[in-house]
């Protein structure tokens, strides 16, 4: 662990136990992000994405089992804090926006209401203190009016008002990093390039960190300086953004980049990746993408290959690509 | 190749009216989804039909099967107005269209086998030149890129991308002529989608279909349409050749729309500015130009006069004063 990094996760597994058998989720996954750097994890549903991300915060539901790996924060490692610790990390430290700003916000509270108690668990503020720091917050996300709006109720925002005011509530104790799952998959495109802005904004002015979680690989090269790729549990590809989209390793990535119909290159027929992802109760004790590359050979066949660096700043987790043959 | 319009729609308007404290159906509110509508949709090609949600866009897609009854104007379909045509007429030329809905989850009856499913249509119409029903839909399962002996299997068992090939094989039973695609691939995960669009752009070859492609992804609407139609706010603002329109937009709301998709291509960042603001109710639709309050060329004339539409280029159509002479 670096100086410069702030959070490190560090071969993290979380298993879950269901009524059909265990489902392996994450498996083996490390990763670090550094002070003021947006990173990015992408992934197709099931990847097990956003099961890394709510078990930074320790919110997973109570069927899941983290069966080893650390989590370091500012050198504390997450997993081993008691509840109450865990408590004055969450919201204050680290906080998180979710998907759906729509079923995320209590419809019987106003935004002021709302915002407020985030504010109260962590500080003792008089409530003029506070009603001017509430004030604040959304104006610094862009909210018009925020006197006014901050009084209303979350059926009175739209979506892309209803992001704001989210995040708005992430930053109300200024944290260092702010976990972002799916934050514009239900917003419109114009409303998502003034968020992709927004989220610019906060890291240059505020130096915080993002840790964003998408599917879309567009969002990725519009905000991350990093990216970690995962498939069915696993980390197949870390690198910086820049060589990951120009020189990508695993053939996960590049297929996953080639099959994007895209607005600045005419394609005639789109690389589609053959089969599916692996059902998550049954995933293989081979490399995972192993039944649906195209690249594959005997090798691949001997047991999921480790995460290792190919060259500066590039991770990948492939037979082939560390020996240099892709 | 001089292709016959196959969809032809005219000033098409549908209304939506909405709850209200009036008992007077005059002072009732009226959502204005689709406001005036002209589209030509040529034989053998995809319309793109892409807008941002709320601007109309499924809305337009239903009226023109008339799964929605329109408020007036008129729609052709292979000449013939539908609005015109009595039930029993209409039904016998549903056949000929079909519709892909979004979501593969919930549009197949979860209670029902897909061979079941897939031949329904059959006890209505026949089998088309005659055959079996079994071959013909395991014909229709190969088609699709399902196994045969998907038959007796119920939808559950299927993943998103399956279903729906399911639903596209459903669509394709009767041999339509015209396939309406509401935003089929928006439930599905990046890898599977592309590999729909492929195959929908196979079966367009093999069956012959005329496809409107509707969808709120300006990138996917760019792989597979011919033309393309930018909606706003119940209008069609700009409507082209798909190559014209994404490499040179003339109106300024496809150009904000173009400019605010992400590129998958770091080197490509640059901060651009996010048009400010969002869609306004269409409910009570702005005065003039729809898209004036956001635009970022507007001039005084845009908030008085709506303005006409206007040929830019053969076959390009922009609905915007700037290019009123």
């Amino acid at each position: 662990m670096t100086s410069k990094s702030l959070i490190s996760v560090e071969r993290l597994q979380v298993h879950f136990s269901t009524t059909r058998g265990l489902l392996r989720a994450v498996n083996n996954v490390s990763f670090e992000v550094n002070r003021g750097e947006a990173y990015g994890i992408v992934g197709e549903s099931g990847s097990g994405k956003s099961v890394t991300a709510l078990s930074i915060l320790r919110i997973l539901p109570p069927t899941s089992r983290i069966g080893f790996g650390e989590i370091l924060f500012n050198g504390r490692n997450l997993l081993s804090l008691s509840d109450k610790e865990m408590r004055a990390i969450r919201g204050r430290e680290i906080s998180m926006i979710f998907q759906d700003p729509q079923s995320s916000f209590d419809p019987i509270f106003t935004i002021s209401n709302q915002i407020g108690e985030a504010v109260s668990i962590h500080r003792k503020l008089v409530t003029k203190e506070r009603d001017k720091h509430i004030t604040m917050l959304l104006r610094s996300v862009g909210i018009p009016e925020p006197e006014i709006r901050k009084n209303h109720y979350p059926h009175q925002f739209s979506g892309g008002m209803k992001q704001r005011a989210m995040s708005a509530m992430a930053l109300s104790n200024s944290p260092e990093l702010i976990i972002a799952d799916e934050p514009t998959t239900s917003l419109d495109v114009t409303i998502q390039a003034q968020i992709i802005e927004l989220f610019r904004n906060l890291i240059k002015e505020l130096g915080v960190s993002i840790l964003l979680i998408t599917h879309d690989m567009g969002l990725i090269a519009e905000l991350c300086d990093s990216v970690s790729v995962m498939y069915a549990g696993y980390i197949v590809e870390t690198a910086d953004v820049y060589s990951l989209f120009r020189n990508p390793r695993h053939p996960y990535t590049r297929a996953l980049i080639d099959s994007i119909p895209r607005l600045d290159l005419d394609k005639d027929k789109l690389v589609s990746i053959p089969g599916r992802v692996p059902d998550p109760l049954n995933i293989p004790h081979f490399c995972v993408f192993q039944p649906r590359c195209n690249f594959s050979t005997d090798i691949c066949l001997g047991g999921m290959p480790e995460l290792l660096q190919v060259r500066e700043g590039t991770k990948v987790a492939c037979y082939r690509a560390q020996r240099g043959d892709l | 190749m001089t292709a016959t319009n196959l969809v032809e729609v005219k000033q098409l308007k549908k209304h939506f009216a909405i709850g209200g404290r009036s008992m007077n159906p005059f002072k009732k509110d009226v959502v204005r989804a689709v406001d005036g509508v002209d589209l030509v949709i040529k034989e053998g090609s995809t319309l793109g039909l892409v807008g941002e949600s709320g601007c109309g866009k499924t809305t337009l897609g239903r009226c023109i099967l008339r799964l929605i009854e329109p408020e007036s104007g008129e729609i052709f379909f292979d000449s013939c107005d539908i609005i015109q045509l009595d039930k029993k007429s209409m039904r016998r030329l549903r056949k000929n269209m079909q519709i892909v809905f979004q979501d593969p989850f919930s549009s197949l009856d979860p209670r029902m086998k897909v061979g079941a499913i897939i031949s329904q249509a059959f006890n209505v119409f026949g089998v088309p030149g005659g055959g079996n029903k079994k071959d013909r839909v395991s014909w229709l399962l190969e088609s699709v890129g399902l196994e045969a002996d998907s038959v007796n299997r119920f939808p559950h068992e299927f993943s998103g991308g399956q279903r729906q090939r399911i639903a596209i094989a459903r669509a394709l039973a009767l041999n339509p002529q015209f396939i309406v695609a509401d935003e089929p691939v928006s439930a599905l995960d990046v890898s599977v989608r592309a590999q729909i669009l492929n195959l929908m752009n196979e079966l367009k070859n093999s069956f012959r279909l005329t496809y409107l492609y509707i969808s709120h992804d300006l990138s996917t609407v760019k792989f597979i349409s011919d033309r393309v139609a930018v909606m706003y706010l119940g209008k069609v603002l700009e409507t082209g050749p798909v190559k014209m329109v994404f490499e040179k937009p003339k109106h300024p709301y496809t150009e904000t729309l173009i400019a605010a998709v992400p590129i998958p291509n770091p080197a490509l960042r640059f901060n651009r500015k996010a048009v400010k603001g969002e869609p306004p109710s269409p409910i009570s639709p702005p005065s003039g130009c729809r898209f004036h309050p956001r635009c970022p060329r507007k001039t005084d004339v845009c908030s008085e006069l709506e303005p006409r539409v206007i040929e830019v280029e053969p076959g390009h159509q922009v609905c915007c004063h700037l290019f009123t002479t």
